[in-house]
């Protein structure tokens, strides 16, 4: 689409980060999702025993938590993975991220600092990893979750090597 | 400076004799709640030399604190040693050093002394930065010129005469006026009052005792209950006055900001404490221009330093970023220019508005949660239970809100002139940021799901300094990456394309295949 009157520039977009990370981030959101989800049904239902007397507005309750955690589980994840992607290139780090709010962050290869891989529990046991890569600013982390272990590896040794040909990093 | 006493030095020193002054005093003073709950209890048993015994101790060990501490200032690097029992070295390279903060107290500049922060701006929140407390002040001074201007040019001269000093500032009496609109009235006011609170709580007094109160409480007993209040309002408002007077004029009495030829600004300030902060020019990367609403209601404004090894509000460094106090928004604008010291900077430049989607933003976010918090009293009204004037006086709820909606648009605006981006958001603290763009280390470009559908984007500027994260909020979505994109040039270069043919990325590529290095 370019302006009406043609002299300006043409109308620009940010295109999508190239990957899609690992499809099995899929479940490993909806299993993160679920856990916290089972805390505050946890909490609930306690609540509940505890009460004597008139429980329908605590049945209540229960059930609108448990709708609202079938809907976060079923529809969160797949958005997300739809959003979650990453690029390298030569210039810069490439990311994108979130669901309902999203974030791209841009970072130019010459100012990374340090790149960290990281395994939580819950990732070990679907076979994932996330990557971080930080800056001098203590607000502009990239984050990369739900990577392959091997894709994570590779991305590190790659953007290690080609930071660290470049030491300057802007502080 | 060339008749100070030469300030490198290989062996390790020790630091001012005089402060052997300095720290039984303040070891006293901080002990005294201790001692004097000693006192008590040694009175009431009957052995009031414990107290004294406890006295002698922390004398001793304040001796001790001086006896083990060390320093040694390298061609490399400063070097503290302190502690007895657990023996602490600290190292700062030389050209790390960011910032030297010179501070005098009362006590210090009795005696002539000074205490040297050398900020090393590391991200570290554990390390606070090297403190000599109590360097006479001459050396304290010749320190600070030489690590500065040593740590900006490698080759290490050291200019023999004195280099004149360009003033970019002072202190013009009269801008005590804007004392009352800055916050600092307020919160001397709650401190002073917390402290008589203790005070009187602690020494268990009762407070119908005390006979100004008793009479004061008399008095307000007699008159009704509207003079009341507009007799306390005046009471809090002139005491809250005279505080923030008295403060401006503790913390900024003899304000200087200049420029030394050695690349480094200079803030000097304060009456009973002085206090002298050097800012390497290689490591400011902006300004802030910073405005309250009761100041910007005066047309006052205060200027902020953006630079790396300086986080605003942080530990021994607050205050360390104080470009003006409060002062003229066209002083505080003047100044601005004046060390920025770009030419192609306006003193007030023309900012782009952010339009009608952001606006209605504004007013969504701010009406809304009104109109909500205002029908909390309406419904408890139509319930029953609450007197009819709550929610009519509530209707005020909303109203101020398309107030602070409109203000908060109104302040809306960003520019990319010469080498700054320069953007402004806020309305109850008012904030307009001049960020150098080779300071600018990577962008955020966040969309809530609100902002993707009104076409509109807060675009974050990360940076080393300052904030960390300057944010043009709100702005169209085309309009923040033209900016990006201008601001730092060839980032964006591949990752932009025209909108109508953005196609998603191809699908296709496997989630682990896709390297560029190779």
């Amino acid at each position: 689409m370019f302006s009406r009157t043609g002299r300006e520039a043409p109308v620009v977009a940010l295109r999508d980060p190239a990957n899609l990370v690992c499809r099995r981030a899929i479940w490993y959101w909806t299993a993160r999702a679920l856990l916290c989800w089972l805390v505050v049904a946890a909490v609930v239902v306690l609540v509940l025993v505890q009460t004597d007397g008139n429980r329908r507005p605590g049945y209540l309750i229960l059930a609108g938590v448990l709708l609202l955690a079938a809907l976060h589980s079923a529809v969160m994840p797949r958005w997300r993975y739809r959003v979650h992607r990453w690029e390298a290139t030569p210039i810069a780090v490439y990311t994108r991220a979130g669901w309902f709010n999203q974030e791209r962050r841009i970072a130019p290869l010459s100012r990374i600092q340090t790149v960290d891989t990281e395994r939580g529990p819950l990732e070990q046991l679907f076979r994932l990893a996330n990557v971080t890569v930080t800056t001098a600013s203590a607000a502009g982390p990239l984050k990369i979750h739900g990577l392959a272990p091997d894709t994570a590896d590779q991305l590190v040794a790659e953007l290690t090597a080609a930071t660290a040909a470049d030491p300057h990093d802007a502080t | 400076m060339s008749s100070a006493p030469p300030v490198t030095d290989l062996a390790w020193r020790r630091l001012s004799p005089r402060m052997l002054l300095i720290h039984p005093v303040r070891e006293v003073g901080r002990a005294v709640p201790a001692l004097a709950g000693l006192l008590i209890a040694g009175s009431s048993s009957g052995h009031e030399w414990w107290s004294l015994l406890a006295l002698a101790l922390v004398m001793a060990l304040s001796l001790l604190r001086w006896l083990t501490t060390r320093y040694q200032i390298t061609a490399q690097q400063v070097q503290l040693r302190t502690g007895l029992l657990r023996r602490r070295t600290m190292t700062t390279p030389i050209d790390r050093v960011r910032t030297v903060d010179v501070t005098a107290h009362a006590l210090h500049r009795l005696l002539g002394l000074a205490k040297v922060a050398i900020g090393t701006g590391t991200s570290d929140r554990k390390r606070e930065g090297l403190v000599l407390d109590g360097l006479s002040a001459e050396a304290a001074a010749a320190l600070r010129a030489e690590l500065l201007h040593r740590a900006g040019s490698p080759a290490a001269t050291v200019p023999p005469t004195p280099p004149a000093e360009e003033l970019l500032a002072r202190l013009d009496p009269s801008w005590v006026r804007y004392a009352p609109f800055t916050l600092s009235g307020v919160v001397t006011t709650l401190a002073i009052t917390g402290l008589i609170w203790r005070i009187v709580s602690q020494a268990n007094i009762q407070a119908d005792q005390v006979a100004i109160i008793r009479s004061a409480s008399r008095h307000l007993h007699d008159t009704p209950a509207w003079l009341d209040a507009v007799q306390a309002a005046l009471g809090v408002g002139i005491l809250v006055t005279l505080l923030s007077v008295i403060g401006y004029l503790l913390a900024f009495w003899n304000y200087r900001l200049t420029r030394h030829p050695g690349g480094s600004l200079h803030v000097s300030r304060g009456l009973i404490t002085a206090r002298a902060t050097s800012i390497a020019e290689r490591r400011l990367r902006g300004v802030e221009l910073n405005q309250l609403l009761p100041l910007r209601a005066v047309g006052g404004a205060r200027l902020v330093a953006v630079a790396t090894g300086l986080r605003v509000g942080r530990g021994a460094e607050r205050g360390g970023t104080l470009l003006m106090p409060a002062g003229p928004a066209g002083e505080a604008r003047r100044v601005a220019a004046a060390v920025l010291n770009d030419p192609r900077l306006p003193i007030q430049p023309v900012l782009h508005r952010h339009g009608s989607p952001a606006r209605r933003r504004r007013y969504v976010r701010c009406v809304i949660p009104a109109v909500l918090l205002w029908l909390v009293p309406l419904c408890w009204w139509l319930a029953g239970d609450l007197p009819g004037w709550l929610p009519v006086l509530g209707i005020l709820l909303p109203m101020l809100a398309v107030l602070l909606a409109e203000d908060r648009y109104a302040a809306l605006g960003h520019a990319l002139i010469g080498r700054y981006l320069i953007t402004r958001n806020g309305s109850l603290s008012r904030r307009q940021v001049l960020l150098r763009t080779d300071g600018i280390i990577g962008w955020n470009l966040r969309q809530s799901y609100f902002q993707r559908r009104a076409g509109l984007a807060t675009l974050t500027a990360t940076t080393a300094a300052g904030q960390q994260a300057y944010q043009v909020v709100d702005v169209p979505a085309e309009a923040a990456l033209r900016l990006a994109d201008a601001a730092l040039p060839g980032l964006l270069n591949d990752l932009l394309v025209p909108a109508d043919s953005s196609v998603p990325a191809d699908s296709s590529v496997p989630a682990d295949g896709y390297f560029p290095f190779r």
